[in-house]
């Protein structure tokens, strides 16, 4: 199809010729993917404490190095009094308040048992539930080291043993940047293609092509192909980027990634072919892709687990299409799933792609009525 | 300069698809955080390995299921089940007993679980294995005031500021700093860019307009645009979501229309520095709305970024008006308390109108 | 049978009237002027014979293809020129000739031959690597032009060629159109340039979706006993 091959050729010059787009087109994914990739994990470290200590005794002063310690928290403030500690909560100069009472050593040596008491800025709910849980497992295991050598019947114990399969040193850029990878190159793909075909309309080059014979179809292929091409060439710069820099697993075959971001990248076309169908000027093209765009982003299991969402809206993210795009990357990089595995991800991704397309294709007017 | 003004918002006004996106927008964000995202752990399916299923181990698996958190997909035969679970993508963690747990725990005061992690999501895993942690300790410390052994030290533990741990109490702050950025910064940044590339910039910078005030006439109505959306943020907060309002109303918007007078300025710098407005576009989203989102502590925890992230952090407006959104709604402060972050906001919002105003001054 | 008919052609936006029951024939090998203010619809009537835009009601035929039904078949054989310079600003002058000649069908070898031909013709032989963004208004437009008429069609659709061109320019543009119409072009021009009308054929004057006269430039003069198109057009509007 020699007319496909012309405005091919047309989008590419147009490309290369922009000086800006392209270097940021290259630099930007991979730059956005290492400086998010360290900062996206949920770890707690480094929370800062407050202890008013009203014992000052050798078992309070163990306890709070057993704290300190620990690399979790640092400590921040010795407030004297519970008014000064709850200015440092108020001012966030602490996340976590600890107050341990006075003559704690004592009741500790007479009835092996005291009080201590934890207060958390609560207002980030998770951060101060996991930020609990570490200074209970801490009491405890400073429990244990206490009743080690005592003379009383020692208690029963459990002891766990945890391990983590596929990322042993729950290395979350493992996880993190193969996600986000993916995501930068959709986003960008949606939005140039959505922008692109919005502007040739704002510029009025769109409608000299309309008046061509070339059918619709040409002239989206037209469109599509460059930026499916250059969206590889992203992935495969991030990709290496990423092997090298991070050192992450890629146990399942790179092919198998590439084969599936061939098929995936037309979705992201299509959809932004779609939202340009509809967009009557660049401003409205670049808002409506943001909007669908976050919401995928958000809802893609990438930042939060799939199945804490409702039903509800587990079923609208079968529309979306980064979710698949999450799940393929989590299984196949990560766990080294094979194709087998990933199939039904497989088929729902191409069917995807077909449909949005089509409706693309059936939504494009080269007559406007 | 009225009439421009007037001219500036009825173009914005006329242009519904726009207008419904910019207010559509927060409000499916709010919706969105607060009905559908959420990091909090649910039934989260895993496999339980009980060979011997005894009195001890029995219960403790039923404690785990009754804690909400975890949900049985499926018993094991045997060990080498495990690992095609986990590859499937069914199960996020293992539970595994050994044989004979209830017996030794009885005659010999010890005994061993084991639990295996998904880590290819690492939050998840890190939470399920702490909240598994947490209800076995229990498990234990309930075991032994069983039978009388000494207990230790324990916590009573306080959750301040937000006893019923809801979501909506970090999100809500976190999604108005982020709307109220994006329509400030973004909106601006491409109307500006906008002019430039029609050509009709050059126009107005002939006119009898001076500079400032053509800036004011073009960036006002969006200021006022994104106060409005914070405030539709802010009730939805309130009346859907159960947010609290302790502190001052008028310390709120000042320290609004401080904030976006600094996401204003933002907006300016960089539509001097864009050719086009899909430049200025790109500009503001990945370097200005992703790095907000993600460093500026709103989803993660700032505490555990490495340093040089920490820093960069410093320098996103974002993460200063956070805390003061936190401070006023939630913890019901005041100034006072909110100084050092008012101050820097302050000095942000200084700094960068001069020097977009220069910058606009000098570029056409 | 005539190039270009319009038979009762409407189109409506909303309760705006645009066009309203055009009727009009061009005849083979004519340059028909199709003059009126702006506004008075007369963009939106060259859309809906071109196939760009979709009738309220009535037909168009052009070279024989009933255009409101089957919008694609016609476009072979027309060409076009819209009102703003439509040909990409950040491709060359060579590029966006060649990028033309393909879509239409041309081949590699007729391609690099009409490409000389238009450069030499219009005098950009020199700036043949230029971004066409780099070229005053003038040659935009007559590159335009050319570039219409690249495939050979034998009915060619110009809206405002000459809008904003200096008359030196405007002069050259119209001896390139007498030029196509020797060759037995059929060519139908808008102008909001009253002058220009005399270089046309006929001319058909709109106002408010309507024509209000056509015929040729000699006998309009007569019939409202002016000496110019100008004052023609006053005429009408004042009636």
């Amino acid at each position: 199809m020699p007319v496909l091959f012309f405005l091919i050729q047309k989008e590419f010059l147009q490309i290369f010729r922009n000086r800006i787009m392209l270097p940021l087109l290259l630099i930007m994914p991979v730059f956005q993917t290492v400086l998010l990739s360290f900062a996206a994990n949920y770890e707690i470290k480094n929370l800062a404490i407050a202890v008013t200590d009203h014992d000052r005794s050798a078992t309070s002063r163990a306890l709070i190095r057993k704290f300190t310690a620990s690399g979790y928290f640092r400590l921040a403030a010795l407030p004297a009094d519970a008014k000064s500690a709850e200015a440092e909560l108020a001012t966030d100069r602490a996340d976590l308040l600890l107050e341990i009472p006075p003559q704690m050593e004592r009741d500790f040596v007479r009835e092996k048992r005291a009080t201590i008491r934890i207060t958390a800025n609560a207002i980030n709910a998770v951060k101060a539930g996991m930020a609990i849980g570490y200074a209970g497992n801490m009491l405890r295991d400073f429990n244990q080291e206490l009743l080690a050598g005592s003379p009383a019947a020692a208690p029963a114990r459990i002891e766990i043993a945890y391990s983590n399969w596929y990322n042993p040193r729950l290395d979350y850029k493992t996880f993190m940047v193969p996600g986000i990878l993916g995501l930068i190159v959709s986003m960008i793909i949606c939005f140039l293609t959505a922008l692109n075909i919005v502007r040739e309309r704002e510029i009025g080059t769109i409608e000299q092509m309309n008046v061509t014979p070339a059918p619709k179809w040409t002239f989206i292929l037209g469109k599509l192909i460059p930026f499916w091409l250059l969206s590889l060439v992203m992935m495969a710069v991030g990709l290496t980027v990423g092997r090298l820099l991070f050192d992450i697993p890629m146990e399942g075959s790179l092919g198998l990634v590439f084969l599936y971001t061939l098929f995936f990248t037309p979705c992201m076309l299509g959809l932004g072919f779609l939202i340009s169908n509809f967009s009557d000027t660049q401003q409205q093209g670049m808002f409506t892709a943001w909007f669908f765009l976050v919401i995928c982003i958000l809802m893609s299991g990438l930042f939060t687990p799939l199945e804490s969402m409702p039903d509800w809206a587990q079923w609208m993210n079968l529309l979306n299409p980064i979710r698949y795009f999450v799940e393929f990357m989590r299984l196949v990089l990560l766990k080294g799933a094979g194709f087998e595995d990933i199939r039904h991800n497989f088929l729902s991704v191409l069917t995807y792609a077909v449909l949005v397309n089509s409706l693309a294709v059936a939504t494009y007017q080269k007559r406007v009525s | 300069m009225f009439p421009f003004l007037k001219k500036e918002f009825l173009h914005i006004l006329r242009d519904r698809r726009t207008l419904m996106i910019l207010f559509g927008m927060p409000v499916a964000q709010v919706l969105l955080f607060g009905f559908v995202l959420n990091n909090e752990i649910k039934d989260a399916p895993i496999a339980v390995l009980d060979p011997a299923g005894d009195y001890a181990s029995v219960t403790l698996t039923n404690k785990l299921v009754a804690s909400g958190y975890f949900h049985i997909e499926t018993r094991l035969g045997d060990a080498g089940a495990i690992e095609p679970e986990f590859r499937k993508g069914r199960i996020r963690m293992a539970l595994v007993f050994p044989p004979d747990f209830g017996r030794a725990l009885a005659h010999e005061g010890y005994a061993t679980v084991q639990l295996i992690g998904d880590a290819g999501d690492p939050n998840t895993a890190n939470a399920l294995i702490n909240y598994a942690q947490a209800i076995i300790a229990d498990y234990q410390t309930a075991y032994n005031q069983g039978t009388g052994a000494p207990v230790g030290i324990t916590a009573s533990t306080r959750m301040q500021y937000n006893p019923e741990q809801k979501a909506v109490f970090n999100f809500v702050p976190g999604v108005m700093t982020m709307i109220l950025m994006l329509i400030a910064a973004m909106m601006t940044s491409i109307t500006l860019a906008r002019e430039k590339e029609l050509g009709t910039m050059e126009v107005l910078l002939v006119s009898p307009l001076r500079p400032i005030q053509i800036l004011l006439g073009k960036t006002i109505p969006y200021l006022l645009l994104s106060m409005l959306n914070a405030v539709i943020v802010v009730l939805l907060g309130i009346f859907v979501f159960g947010m609290p309002m302790r502190g001052s109303v008028a310390l709120l918007a000042a320290e609004c229309f401080l904030y976006m007078f600094v996401s204003l300025a933002l907006g300016i710098f960089i539509s001097t520095r864009a050719k086009d407005q899909m430049t200025a576009m790109f500009f503001s989203a990945l370097g200005l709305l992703m790095p907000t989102m993600l460093l500026s502590g709103f989803i993660f925890p700032r505490e555990s970024m490495p340093w040089v992230l920490q820093k960069i952090g410093m320098a996103i407006p974002a993460t200063w008006f956070n805390p003061i959104i936190k401070g006023i709604m939630i913890k019901g402060v005041g100034l006072e308390a909110l100084a050092t972050q008012t101050m820097v906001l302050g000095g942000m919002a200084v700094f960068l109108l001069a020097l977009s105003l220069k910058n606009f001054k000098d570029r056409l | 049978m005539s190039p270009i008919i319009a038979r009762d052609l409407t189109k409506t936006f909303g309760a705006f009237t645009a066009v309203d029951r055009l009727n009009l024939e061009v005849r083979q090998g004519e340059i028909f002027g199709f003059l009126g203010a702006n506004g008075a619809g007369k963009t939106t009537a060259l859309r809906m014979l071109t196939g760009l835009l979709k009738p309220s009601a009535g037909t168009a035929e052009v070279a024989g293809i009933d255009v409101s039904r089957h919008p694609n078949r016609v476009k072979q054989r027309i060409g076009y020129m819209s009102q703003k310079f439509s040909l990409y600003e950040d491709l060359t002058v060579r590029e966006n000739i060649r990028l033309y000649g393909g879509i239409y069908g041309l081949k590699p070898a007729e391609i690099r031959v009409k490409t000389e031909q238009v450069l030499r013709e219009l005098e950009l032989t020199d700036l043949q690597n230029a971004l066409a963004r780099a070229l005053p208004l003038g040659w935009k437009q007559k590159l335009a032009f050319s570039t219409a008429m690249l495939h050979d069609p034998a009915i060619v659709f110009l809206d405002e060629p000459t809008s904003g061109v200096d008359p030196l320019a405007r002069r050259q543009f119209w001896e390139l159109i007498y030029a196509a119409a020797g060759r037995g072009v059929t060519l139908m021009v808008t102008t909001h340039y009253m002058e220009e009308a005399e270089y046309c054929a006929r001319v058909s004057i709109m106002a408010d979706g309507r024509i209000a006269a056509l015929d040729t430039p000699a006998r309009l003069k007569a019939r409202f006993g002016v000496g110019t198109m100008d004052e023609i057009f006053r005429a009408i509007r004042n009636a």
